[in-house]
């Protein structure tokens, strides 16, 4: 690449530099199998997603049924019950898994019949009530979109952020005091500015575990974590400090964002906003950074071969923080559009592990943009059928992150999927190494 | 990494060696004593040696003078400072590092407790509790990385350890009961990793952390559903402090090491163990060869998955144990998330202590005080936001994996998953 790399350390005995470089090449040009062929980058291959897809719906469907069992083995009434009537007790369990799937999918998509007679009424208002799910479902992916993303972009850099839940709480920190502070903007200045100020935040908080890990070899793994729990207690003490805090309240709560910075609603009435169009934009945007950017490609070069990338000329140092700079940044929008668009002020637990829900959004989506924004969406159906979910049936909120972590387990695991429905491994290759030691 | 060796190599050849850093280091601690704790002339701290009502032997307090302890503490650290940058390469210099750390938190207590009196058995004794699942967080993540497989479920395992020792002492209405469900649940979890681990080849990191998840997500959901209607199934009984007869009434060391409960004994006992069993026995050395070369290993016979699915059983059952101390050895009850990132602290423990038993004691140790500290300035209300006592030990554990990663050293095989060809 650049003149004169300086030659490592590692020198295999028949390895060229040419050759290094064709491995990272080839290996590069995996994860976006079609545009690499000639054939015409749009056209799909088609057997080649739905070969990929098979893993991930799997995934999702054994979650929901092993979920459906956690339901019914946690009623007390299912133990008191099964003793004397074991028929009875297991129909009734099966019934009351019905009753809470039912109310967390008619919490996320509403009723389809309900959807197709208010469109046919034609009245506004009863359209407005009947997308109210689909609405929610698009609110609570919004964050996730931004959160997965930024996760996506760690992996594919060869780093594990757990920090995301940390970076997004500074993230929101910055852009409400950016979002109240300054007074007197056009909407059109301040806005930009708010959005910039929560992406500042997160980037400094992803900045610090990305220099660690590229000076000192600190795994990212421990560092983000602990960078987390700083950040909580940094959101507690903010909030108790006078011109931050909501003059005249005693519980942590800030003054409310401005007009002016705010994301305004996307169809009035609703309360998705503008920042799911954001988070569809930083979508594409990270497509193209990885796929299509020279920073993207050494992102993509370290995260798979980190010696080979050395070799071929690229600073690694700078490589790792820079990704984990990106990725704090989007997952300071995470935090921002919670800020500016779905509740306009900072409390300490607004995030209810969007950082966390993230790691499997970006593994569900394969460390990809557009699947990223699949897994996103299904997620924050999840998350927004849950609260219906436990007020209709009494079923938990946590039970969707039992699945969560159920789905997670069988997209890292594709071979317990293959397992459990004697299907045969595909083409596809081996599992991503992330783990490298403890930053040695 | 690589890219750290070259930095310190770089370092090597200019005049700011890392000693010398070091000793300027040592120069600003004891500057930034003087400059922050100040303002307390003419005041005392008085530090209580006595524990309980009735001690057996009473010793005296101490009381000193506040602002001249706070300056003898920053010439200490000057002194050490200039003994540091004058024999730069002096091979002692951890000893100096304890010292200077030493000084600079005695002239912090100092401080913060002018004019007011802090019982320092009370700080130790308090300590010690603080670090006890830390240190089974530590020891189940290097019973298992010393065969090479990274534990980052620690904190779930001591999450279902304190779920699962609340339920079944609860239940059973026997604390030994609730102990061992615990135990066996850490042990499947322990299997778990293991099974996606070593037998599905998922990358580690992740396997621990989808643990993690499902460990937190289950515990929360069984909370809400079961416990906050049956709350009887959450009320066991606990392990109550026991005074070893004699031992118990030596002053100063009495109260801190021989009143405790169960879980410090038995901590203790482990830590012995684990480190005759690691160092000095057969199942040790072939433990350690798996983890650090598992192909020599398994080329001279030493069955390569087995010992990696023990030592990930082992891991998850003291981890289990640990994680019964939060319910059973000490509040009584399951709250959601009651660990709060315990498990991680002990994996950071592990590391600082360099993947030995004694060590990661000591770093848990270190990590306890932080958190006992906190705990008794909070209670002395001194004019610092609790929240930044808070950050203290998640500051001090970065410090610590930041600044001693690259002297210790892992487990050559840790995290690499092993497929036999």
């Amino acid at each position: 690449m650049s003149d004169g790399p300086p030659r490592g350390t590692w020198v295999g005995p028949d390895t060229t530099m040419a050759h290094e470089a064709a491995i990272v090449d080839e290996a590069i040009q995996k994860p976006g199998k079609p545009e690499g062929r000639g054939r015409g980058w749009l056209r799909v291959d088609v057997r080649g997603v739905a070969r990929s897809l098979v893993v991930p719906i799997l995934a999702v469907f054994t979650a929901l049924v092993i979920g459906g069992f956690v339901i019914v083995l946690s009623d007390p009434a299912f133990w008191a019950a099964f003793p004397s009537d074991p028929i009875g007790a297991i129909v009734d369990g099966l019934r009351n898994v019905a009753a809470a799937y039912e109310a967390l999918f008619t919490g996320a998509i509403g009723s389809p019949t309900e959807i197709l007679q208010a469109i046919a009424s034609g009245d506004p208002a009863e359209i407005t009530k009947a997308l109210q799910p689909i609405s929610e479902t698009l609110l609570s992916a919004t964050p996730l979109i931004f959160a997965g993303l930024a996760v996506a972009v760690g992996f594919r850099a060869g780093l594990f952020n757990i920090g995301v839940e940390g970076q997004l709480y500074v993230g929101a920190i910055f852009a409400v005091y950016a979002g109240f502070a300054l007074t007197g903007l056009p909407w059109f200045i301040h806005l930009p500015i708010a959005i910039g100020a929560g992406m500042l935040g997160g980037a400094i908080w992803g900045f610090v575990p990305g220099f660690l890990k590229a000076k000192t070899g600190a795994h990212e793994v421990i560092v983000t974590i602990m960078m987390n729990y700083i950040a909580y207690q940094l959101v507690f003490l903010v909030l108790k400090a006078e011109g931050f805090q909501r003059p005249g309240r005693d519980d942590p709560i800030s003054q409310n964002v401005l007009p002016s910075a705010q994301l305004p609603p996307l169809i009035e009435g609703l309360r998705v906003h503008w920042g799911f169009i954001l988070a569809l934009v930083a979508a594409a945007v990270v497509s193209w950074i990885l796929f299509r950017s020279t920073k993207g490609y050494e992102f993509r070069a370290v995260g798979l071969n980190p010696g080979a990338a050395r070799y071929a000329g690229m600073n690694i140092s700078r490589t790792i923080i820079l990704a984990m700079v990106t990725s704090g940044a989007l997952a300071g929008l995470a935090g921002t559009s919670e800020m500016l668009g779905t509740s306009g002020r900072l409390t300490p637990g607004f995030s209810p592990g969007f950082g966390f829900d993230a790691i499997a959004i970006a593994l569900l989506g394969g460390s990809r943009p557009s699947g990223v924004v699949v897994a996103a969406i299904l997620f924050g159906a999840l998350r927004a059928g849950s609260t219906p979910m436990q007020a209709a049936t009494g079923t938990p909120v946590d039970l969707v992150v039992v699945i969560q972590a159920l789905i997670i387990m069988f997209v890292a695991a594709p071979a317990l999927v293959r397992a459990i429905y004697h299907i045969k491994a595909g083409r596809t290759t081996g599992t991503e190494v992330f783990s490298k030691g403890w930053g040695a | 990494m690589t890219a750290a060796t070259a930095t310190i190599a770089d370092a090597r050849s200019r005049w700011l060696t890392r000693e010398r850093v070091l000793g300027i280091g040592y120069l600003v601690v004891a500057l930034l004593i003087v400059l922050l704790f100040n303002g307390v002339a003419g005041e005392t701290t008085k530090f209580g040696f006595n524990s309980g009502p009735k001690p057996a032997i009473p010793l005296p307090d101490l009381v000193v003078p506040s602002q001249v302890t706070i300056y003898l503490m920053a010439g200490i650290a000057a002194f050490l400072g200039v003994v540091q940058l004058l024999r730069s390469g002096a091979r002692w210099w951890a000893i100096l590092f304890a010292f200077v750390a030493i000084a600079f938190v005695a002239a912090f207590i100092t401080w913060a407790a002018a004019g007011k009196s802090m019982s320092l058995v009370g700080l130790f004794s308090q300590t010690l509790q603080r670090s006890v699942p830390i240190t089974f967080g530590a020891l189940s993540g290097l019973l298992c990385e010393r065969a090479g497989v990274v534990n980052i479920a620690i904190e779930g395992m001591l999450l279902t350890g304190a779920f699962t020792g609340a339920v079944a002492a609860s239940i059973a209405g026997n604390v030994w009961i609730g102990l061992a469900a615990a135990v066996a649940v850490g042990g499947l979890l322990g299997l778990l990793l293991g099974v996606l681990a070593i037998r599905y080849l998922v990358d580690q990191i992740i396997a621990g952390t989808v643990i993690n998840i499902f460990a937190a997500g289950l515990t929360a959901f069984l909370a809400s559903k079961v416990l906050v209607k049956l709350p009887e199934l959450n009320n066991p009984p606990r392990f109550l402090p026991d005074k070893i007869p004699g031992l118990g009434d030596i002053p100063i060391v009495g109260p801190i090491l021989f009143t405790n409960s169960f879980f410090v004994f038995a901590m203790f006992v482990l830590i012995m163990v684990i480190h005759m069993a690691l160092f000095h026995t057969r199942w040790g050395l072939r433990v350690r060869a798996v983890g650090e070369h598992p192909i020599a290993a398994e080329t001279v016979g030493i069955n390569v998955i087995r010992t990696r699915y023990i030592n990930v059983l082992l891991g998850g059952m003291v981890a289990g144990f640990g994680g019964a101390y939060f319910t059973l050895g000490s509040t009584g009850s399951f709250d959601k998330g009651m660990t709060a990132g315990k498990g991680f602290i002990g994996l950071a423990a592990m590391i600082f202590g360099g993947w030995t038993p004694i060590g990661a004691f000591f770093a848990s140790l270190i990590f306890g005080f932080a958190d006992a500290l906190q705990n008794r300035l909070s209670i002395l209300n001194v004019g610092i936001p609790s929240e930044i006592l808070l950050m203290l030990p998640y500051i001090v554990t970065i410090a610590a994996v930041a600044g001693l990663v690259g002297r210790v050293r892992a487990p050559a095989a840790d995290g690499r998953p092993f497929k036999r060809e």
